[in-house]
């Protein structure tokens, strides 16, 4: 099987000395896809890049979180993953932090949507932060859901043309969370629709094009 | 099974059975993949009469939470028949039998798919029957893991089901309500093909030892022939436009 191939769950992708990487198994010398996507070869490194499937977290990725509840000690937020994200409470009021002298609703409550960074992946939650630059609550905007493997195709230059068409802002979470803000409801719709495109597409190789195009017509 | 209806023709003297079909050749079967907006991940299949919708939620959280492994995802199967899909009228309550086939369908699947990925979580599969018209627990099976599969959960294969039997004295493939009430032999089977391990294996009649190993060659056949339908059904919603293949 050539590199860049469409595969699904137990196609061999190739066989000998190899190692496995994202979405792929070792069965015996032979290297598995366990997902649908594309497989690619690097060195000595098989992995498939997956087109469906839940976000998995890994450590320093830039996160959109929607707070869904919260105890005494932190917050969890929905990242479109398996698992929440657990944000501390002594992320935000300091290390001198206390359950009976701080309220949490004062600095974040449920259904306020953050920009956060993967801080750690233990056994339990992934753990979240928001200290950094650029990160924290997000006051106002759009919170579109798209699916996380969508994101990759999701470039810099997309981002752009959207932007730059539709007067938008694009806060582009790796767990497929997007927060759009835009001052005319026109713009807000143009640049949602563009993205639900791209979601939709499987077409790797026009999506720019066809984006332009899309926005063009819209215009 | 075993001959209960014996006035029943089920396979003429040029070897063609009641429903025009060869010894080895399958119903008609289609599938699609994805036509659940709700559900993580959904397939609807159509195998000759059987009428099947399959829904896949999770990896979530798992209610009670009593029931979640620390160690390992658990998969949860509901195997449905709806009350319009036989011809009197089915009790919704879950019987016996759709008890045992959500269990074995549950075991048939558990090979596939990496659990281990997910500790603490739940994978949810709803199967629910529409019309059944003999095969439904592999019916069932293949639409189960052409959803899995679209919902994005980690599988080592696509597990893959077709029956094979005995009816009329001879072995047959893709055994259909008549010949499974009125045959002597039906036999499920479930298969990952690219692992060639056998993953559903039940008998509902008697063979001979040559039979058996006979049979078991001609459902493996047709779980080959199903396997290349899901794959087309995975190809068709993901790769239409850009098939690489």
């Amino acid at each position: 099987m050539n590199q860049g191939q469409s595969v699904f769950p137990g196609d061999v992708i190739a066989t000998g000395d190899y190692r496995p990487e994202q979405n792929v198994v070792l069965d015996g010398d032979r290297l598995i896809s366990t997902a649908i996507g594309f497989s690619e070869i690097k060195d000595d490194i098989v992995s498939v890049i997956p087109l469906t499937g839940f976000y998995h977290p890994s450590i320093d990725d830039l996160v959109i979180g929607k707070i869904i509840s919260h105890n005494a000690l932190s917050w969890e937020a929905y990242i479109n993953s398996y698992y929440p994200g657990i944000l501390l409470a002594s992320d935000i009021f300091g290390k001198d932090y206390s359950a009976s002298r701080d309220d949490l609703s004062l600095k974040l409550n449920i259904g306020d949507i953050v920009l956060a960074r993967v801080a750690n992946m233990g056994s339990r939650d992934p753990l979240l932060t928001i200290v950094g630059e650029n990160l924290g609550r997000i006051d106002s905007g759009e919170l579109v859901k798209i699916s996380s493997t969508t994101i990759p195709y999701l470039t810099d230059s997309i981002i752009q043309t959207i932007e730059a068409s539709t007067n938008a802002t694009l806060t582009v979470g790796q767990n497929g969370l997007i927060v759009l803000k835009c001052d005319n409801s026109t713009g807000l719709t143009k640049a949602t629709k563009a993205i639900k495109m791209i979601d939709m597409m499987r077409d790797n190789d026009s999506i720019e094009e066809k984006i332009k195009k899309f926005l063009d017509e819209e215009n | 099974m075993g001959g209960r209806e014996a006035n029943v023709v089920l396979l003429d003297e040029n070897g063609i059975r009641s429903d025009g079909r060869k010894v080895n050749e399958t119903r008609k079967v289609t599938i699609k993949a994805g036509v659940l907006k709700n559900a993580n991940g959904s397939a609807y299949i159509e195998f000759g009469g059987n009428k099947i919708l399959a829904g896949v939620f999770g990896p979530r959280d798992v209610h009670p939470k009593h029931m979640s492994n620390p160690d390992t995802g658990i998969l949860r199967v509901r195997y449905h028949m709806e009350p319009f899909s036989v011809g009197e009228r089915k009790k919704p309550a879950p019987s016996r039998r759709e008890i045992e086939i959500s269990k074995v369908i549950k075991e048939a699947l558990e090979p596939a798919v990496m659990l281990e990925n997910f500790p603490r979580t739940a994978v949810d599969v709803f199967l629910e029957v529409l019309q059944a018209d003999g095969g439904t627990r592999c019916a069932a099976l293949d639409a189960a893991s052409v959803a899995l599969a679209d919902a994005g959960i980690p599988m080592r294969d696509i597990v893959c089901a077709c029956a094979a039997g005995k009816a009329g004295d001879a072995l047959i493939l893709d055994v259909n309500n008549e010949e499974d009430q009125a045959g002597q032999a039906d036999m499920p089977i479930g298969y990952m093909p690219n692992l060639g391990k056998i993953t559903l294996l039940q008998l509902d009649g008697v063979l001979t030892p040559d039979e058996y190993k006979k049979c078991i060659e001609l459902g493996l056949e047709g779980c080959k022939q199903v396997y290349e339908i899901q794959k087309n059904a995975l190809r068709e919603k993901y790769f239409s436009s850009s098939d690489n293949n």
